[in-house]
């Protein structure tokens, strides 16, 4: 099955019923798909709004009112989308978000990139908040992360964000899709007019700075409790490993062609695969500098992620890093020749900030 | 025995107006209230207030609202609409939130057709932000932002919403009225419940502009600005009922009816 029809089969399963959107390559199987299949769900919506900012405002109003809602695009329409995702946090309401990322900045082109990263793990909009970030590597984990980032949304009350990029929405892979969980979602959370009881209200607007600055914090708690909680990460090949890779997405499975042909050439090299992007597995992977010394960041984009990798790593190893930005998909040969050119020259291995 | 002949709609908290002296949104907000508690809706309304002067709408209105970021009213209240369909949603909306920032978030949810109300109050000028140059703001018009007033060639023409939202297809009611004498006020008391009316009978994207006056920002008392209404702004826009679907074809059904008696 295709990627992006995955996630919204996934969604679908997963009870989603309201999509939003506007048609943006490299997505748009997504809405075409689920324009389809909510056809066929009772109660279901599909709506093509007529622009990215109506789509996510669109799903905070289906959101408020019930409904498992969620939109896609690609990474200039999710810069659209900002407004609506900062508003989502601060009304504290569930949705999901699917970034298939492109090159940028700007229009960039349509090719598979991962120049994003820094917009989705800091938030992305104005303001203190975070957004819950999945960066799955396969059709598989497209159609678990999928699922997963509903029940997420709804367990802490925030927006999530499948952070994939073009190469994940296009290729094709067998899945298995598994068991949704039933939702667990508090009824009185739900706006749908006050009955014969007290009337309700969702609002971002707190115009008392003590009274915001609370909110600030309130927020900042569950963030901290997701941070503790929600990390996810893949170790490969790292038992014996003298280097460790540090890769996300269509970029560690780059990663790990690579690693299959160092290792055929008796390098030991492993990787080190962070899932949730936001929470960064940062302990997990300190734990691994306690006795690797090499660390090498591969990204899609000129280094983002490795500004993560060097927070959590705190001056603990070397860290190197080879990039291609702007939408170029390099092999596993030339990530495996970086890797070699690197793996002896343990003095090489240098971040170039400290 | 002494009988209550005036008090708060049930619909209306007993917060106290943060409005200026004769703005128009205090009655506004009253007509609402006093319009959805008359159609026993109060359960079953969920309002969207906007940034602008009226964002704080939720402090007032005793019905379930949610806070939309500027212009983005109608599509929130579509995305409640369409999970919703059983409920009645309204968005209210400022002249910058509606015809500037929100301009295409309005126009397409009046195209679509949904099925809600929107309340629209033109003042000309933005009001929370101090009284800069609205996108409904007269030619020639004095603001903080048009300070030798607004001149076509420079800040284009102020846009009529009523006419224009009437071309599509999708809307099926649409007034245009005013606040600014007794006999208004309850001319748009009637507009916003054939608006929530037809709401509830299913029949389409309904709008009620009310021309409201703004004495801080207009600088003028209170009298002039009715007045100002009267004689300037409503000459620009002018007032009556733009768009009314239903009567039309309820008033070609009536004529069908005759005809084929005769």
């Amino acid at each position: 099955m295709q990627g992006n029809k995955i996630i919204g089969e996934a969604a679908i399963r997963a009870g989603c019923l309201f999509y939003a959107g506007y048609p943006i390559t490299p997505q748009n199987e997504i809405p075409e798909y689920m324009s389809e299949r909510l056809r066929q769900v009772k109660g279901g919506v599909f709506i093509q709004s007529e622009s990215e900012i109506a789509a996510i405002h669109m799903v905070a109003g289906a959101s408020a009112a019930g409904a498992r809602s969620m939109t896609s695009s690609s990474s200039p329409g999710i810069s659209l989308k900002q407004e609506g995702i900062s508003s989502l946090a601060a009304c504290e309401l569930p949705a999901v978000i699917v970034n298939m990322m492109r090159g940028g900045p700007g229009l960039g082109n349509i090719s598979p990139a991962q120049g994003d990263y820094f917009q989705a793990t800091r938030g992305g909009g104005h303001g203190d908040y975070r957004v819950i970030v999945l960066g799955p590597d396969s059709a598989q984990e497209l159609a678990d992360l999928t699922m997963d980032a509903f029940d997420l949304a709804d367990e802490y009350r925030t927006p999530v964000m499948i952070l994939a990029d073009g190469m994940m929405g296009q290729m094709m892979e067998p899945v298995i899709f598994k068991e949704p969980k039933p939702r667990v979602y508090p009824e009185s959370f739900i706006m749908k007019g006050a009955g014969s009881g007290k009337s309700k209200i969702i609002r971002g607007l707190i115009l008392d700075p003590l009274e915001m600055e609370e909110h600030n914090w309130k927020l900042d708690r569950k963030y901290k409790v997701i941070a503790q909680k929600e990390t996810r990460h893949e170790l490969y090949k790292t038992d014996d490993a003298e280097l460790i890779l540090v890769a996300y997405g269509t970029g560690a499975r780059i990663a790990k062609g690579a690693i299959k042909r160092l290792r055929e050439a008796g390098l030991r090299v492993g990787l080190f695969r962070p899932i949730s992007l936001w929470p960064f597995p940062t302990n997990e992977l300190r734990d691994l500098a306690k006795r690797i010394e090499n660390f090498l960041v591969f990204e899609m984009s000129t280094g983002q992620m490795v500004e993560d990798v060097r927070l959590a790593l705190q001056g603990r190893a070397r860290i190197g890093f080879h990039g291609r930005p702007g939408g170029v998909v390099p092999t596993p040969v030339e990530l495996a020749n970086v890797v070699m050119r690197q793996y002896d020259r343990k003095e090489g291995i240098i971040d170039p900030i400290t | 025995m002494m009988k209550k002949v005036f008090g708060r709609p049930r619909s209306m908290k007993g917060n106290i107006f943060h409005y200026c002296a004769g703005c128009g949104h205090s009655i506004a907000h009253r007509l609402i209230a006093e319009v959805i508690d008359e159609l026993d809706i109060r359960g079953i309304t969920i309002g969207v207030p906007p940034a602008g002067c009226a964002v704080l709408a939720y402090n007032y209105f005793d019905v379930d609202m949610i806070e939309a970021q500027h212009g983005r009213g109608p599509a929130m209240a579509t995305g409640i609409k369409r999970v919703l369909p059983d409920r009645v949603v309204f968005s209210y909306q400022g002249d910058g939130d509606l015809a500037a920032i929100g301009i295409a978030e309005s126009f397409h949810a009046a195209n679509r057709g949904e099925n809600i109300t929107v309340i629209f109050i033109n003042n000309a000028v933005y009001g929370m932000t101090g009284g800069q140059m609205a996108p409904t703001s007269i030619l020639g018009q004095k603001t903080t932002t048009s300070p030798a007033g607004r001149q076509n060639v420079l800040d284009g023409y102020p846009i009529k919403v009523c006419e224009v939202f009437s071309l599509l297809p999708g809307t099926a009611y649409i007034e245009r009225c005013t606040v600014n004498s007794p006999a208004s006020i309850l001319k748009t008391r009637k507009a916003i419940r054939k608006a929530f009316q037809y709401q509830i009978d299913g029949l389409g994207f309904s709008l009620v502009e009310i021309l409201s006056p703004c004495p801080t920002n207009w600088k003028m008392t209170p009298i002039d600005s009715c007045r100002w209404i009267d004689e300037v702004m409503s000459k620009e826009f002018p007032l009556g009922v733009m768009k009314d679907v239903p009567a039309e074809v309820s008033d070609e059904r009536k004529k069908g009816d005759k005809s084929h008696d005769g």
